[in-house]
């Protein structure tokens, strides 16, 4: 088994309003290793954001410590565990700036961590739109012109653009229609070995999870029911929550799958 | 751009809006050469002509000491639309840049930005300029001054309230992820989607900052003769009514004129803005 790239010891995140106090988290443990796919489901509200969040450093934990590669990360953090943690938000309506093109989007993010010479980046970013299955001239536009599979390509060649190693997934593609689904997942698929990457994939699709992810954690009301292996917890799912969970989808096989790519290669550009 | 003209020009409120506004910009900016008396714009005394009504080759006829009315307005034109874009000048990035900040920072950074603009703003525009020029001497300099530190509220409220709005969007968290700097994620980032906005207001606001201009030298607190300005013309003139009305209706036209143009641009830019989203 690999060592682990991230590990979450003991999180808690309480959120104080004006009139109450939210506890979106509660005593969270677990780790992410490196090059896996670790799966995120869990009920709307479980606390899925959240802990993402944290991860990122969006906001601090009110208890508890993150770390990367043994190192605990700062509540402030620096520039180095920016560029080594990326976000693929859910809606792909506003992840891009509608008034910059899409080169000037993954061109920030090759300028602020000073990824190669200046007068090379124009041509690292065609190579990274290339490289999520995008024309290298799409650097000209503005996201209007791109559909909404697009957009979720050009926003993971921003979290490459930066040489992450850590790319938190949350929901990227619940917004999407089944067929680009497929594809944008696929692409993800690809990426994954040959960019070294480790994914924390938070999603309600079941079907993406059994055939996407090394292991899966399950959230409840902001704790992790339970953590395992993706093949023996859909076996022997322990806790009652996950069963419900699990009985409550019908899930799609890898056989199945394919046969919507198939159908998905008719269709027209994700 | 040659698409947002083919739309202003297609629909005939704003075509007016451009060609009033067109004819001002020319006549302010070619002054020298539309005038028919261009000197008649300082302190020139011709009694053989005075107070005469308009009759080639006074079109808009002479005022009390024989000069050019028509020339004058043409001239003051030129002031009015200085004063505007000095003020607008100034106070576009000022009000922007508090906007922003306080906007994007929230906190203390926010309240006490916000509480300083809620005072300029909870005080009557015309008597914060009053005050202010009752203090200094009434020159056109200390007139720019007086307007300027009146405006700047309305541009740091509109763009406040838009980068609260803004700030929530997810293009916000990807840049502020990547690790890009504040200034870059104000000025960069969500500045360019405010800019619609703040170009509507700017071009609705010349019109009404010609009006204030007017307005304080109505009261004698603006430019000084013998510099043409409108509203110093308006107050002249109104003793005289109705006999010499020429004295005070061409001058009022040419406010009216200003304004109403701007305002046709202005809501015609907040249509064309509207619709692009
Ligand atoms: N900034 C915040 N302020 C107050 N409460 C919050 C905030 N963010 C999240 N919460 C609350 O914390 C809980 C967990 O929210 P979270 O967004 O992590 O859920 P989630 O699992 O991502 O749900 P979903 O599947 O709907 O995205 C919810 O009850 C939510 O209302
Ligand atoms: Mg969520």
């Amino acid at each position: 088994m690999s060592p682990p790239l991230l590990e979450v010891h003991g999180a808690s995140k309480v959120f104080r309003l004006e009139d109450r106090e939210v506890p979106a988290l509660l005593d969270v443990s677990f780790d992410v290793r490196e090059g896996e796919c670790l799966a995120i489901v869990g009920e709307s509200g479980a606390g899925k954001t959240t802990v993402a969040n944290l991860i990122l450093g969006v906001y601090p934990p009110t208890d508890g410590t993150i770390l990367m590669h043994g190192e605990p990360l700062p509540a402030r953090r620096r520039r180095e565990h920016r560029r080594a943690i990326q976000l693929v938000q859910q809606n792909p309506l506003s992840t891009l700036n509608p008034k910059r093109t899409v080169g000037a989007s993954l061109r920030l993010a090759l300028d602020v961590h000073r990824i190669g010479e200046r007068r090379e980046r124009p041509e690292i970013v065609a190579t990274l739109l290339e490289e999520v299955g995008l024309p290298g001239d799409f650097a000209r536009r503005y996201p209007a012109a791109l559909s909404g599979g697009q957009r979720q390509r050009v926003a993971v060649a921003r979290a490459l653009a930066c040489r992450s190693e850590l790319v938190v997934l949350d929901e990227p593609t619940s917004s999407l229609d089944v067929l680009v689904q497929a594809r944008v997942l696929r692409l993800l698929e690809e990426l994954k070995p040959r960019r070294g990457l480790t994914y924390l994939f938070i999603t309600h699709d079941l079907s993406v999870v059994r055939n996407f992810a090394d292991r899966v954690a399950v959230f409840e009301k902001g704790r992790l029911l339970e953590i395992g292996v993706t093949e023996a917890l859909f076996a022997e799912p322990e806790h009652p929550y996950t069963r419900r969970l699990i009985s409550a989808v019908p899930v799609v096989s890898r056989e199945e799958e394919l046969v919507r790519d198939r159908l998905a290669e008719g269709g027209l550009n994700a | 751009m040659r698409r947002a003209f083919a739309i202003l020009a297609s629909n005939p409120l704003s075509l007016l809006g451009l060609i009033l506004i067109g004819i001002i910009l020319i006549c302010a900016i070619f002054a020298d050469f539309i005038a028919p008396f261009p000197e008649h714009r300082g302190a020139v005394v011709d009694f053989a002509n005075f107070n005469q009504a308009p009759k080639w080759p006074h079109l808009m006829g002479t005022d009390l000491v024989g000069r050019d009315l028509f020339s004058r307005v043409i001239y003051a034109y030129r002031i009015s639309l200085i004063l505007g874009v000095v003020v607008l000048g100034i106070a576009v990035p000022v009000g922007v840049t508090v906007g922003l900040i306080a906007g994007y920072f929230g906190r203390y950074t926010e309240f006490a930005l916000m509480r300083v603009t809620d005072v300029f703003l909870s005080i009557p525009p015309l008597v914060l300029a009053m005050s202010i020029m009752g203090v200094l001497e009434p020159t056109l300099i200390n007139g720019m001054l007086a307007v300027t530190a009146m405006w700047w509220p309305w541009y740091a409220r509109l763009v406040y309230n838009m980068t609260r709005g803004e700030k929530e969007e997810g293009y916000v968290l990807a840049a502020e992820l990547i690790g890009a700097s504040r200034l870059h994620v104000m000025f960069r980032e969500v500045l360019p989607n405010c800019f619609p906005s703040i170009v509507t207001k700017m071009t609705l606001d010349l019109g009404f900052i010609i009006l204030i201009a007017s307005s304080l030298s109505f009261l004698g607190l603006g430019v000084q003769p013998p510099t043409p300005d409108l509203g110093s013309m308006v107050a002249d003139g109104a003793k005289y009514l109705p006999d010499s009305w020429w004295l005070t209706i061409f001058p009022s036209l040419a406010i009216l004129i200003a304004v109403f143009g701007f305002n046709l641009i202005g809501d015609a830019l907040r249509e064309l803005f509207g619709a692009d989203q």
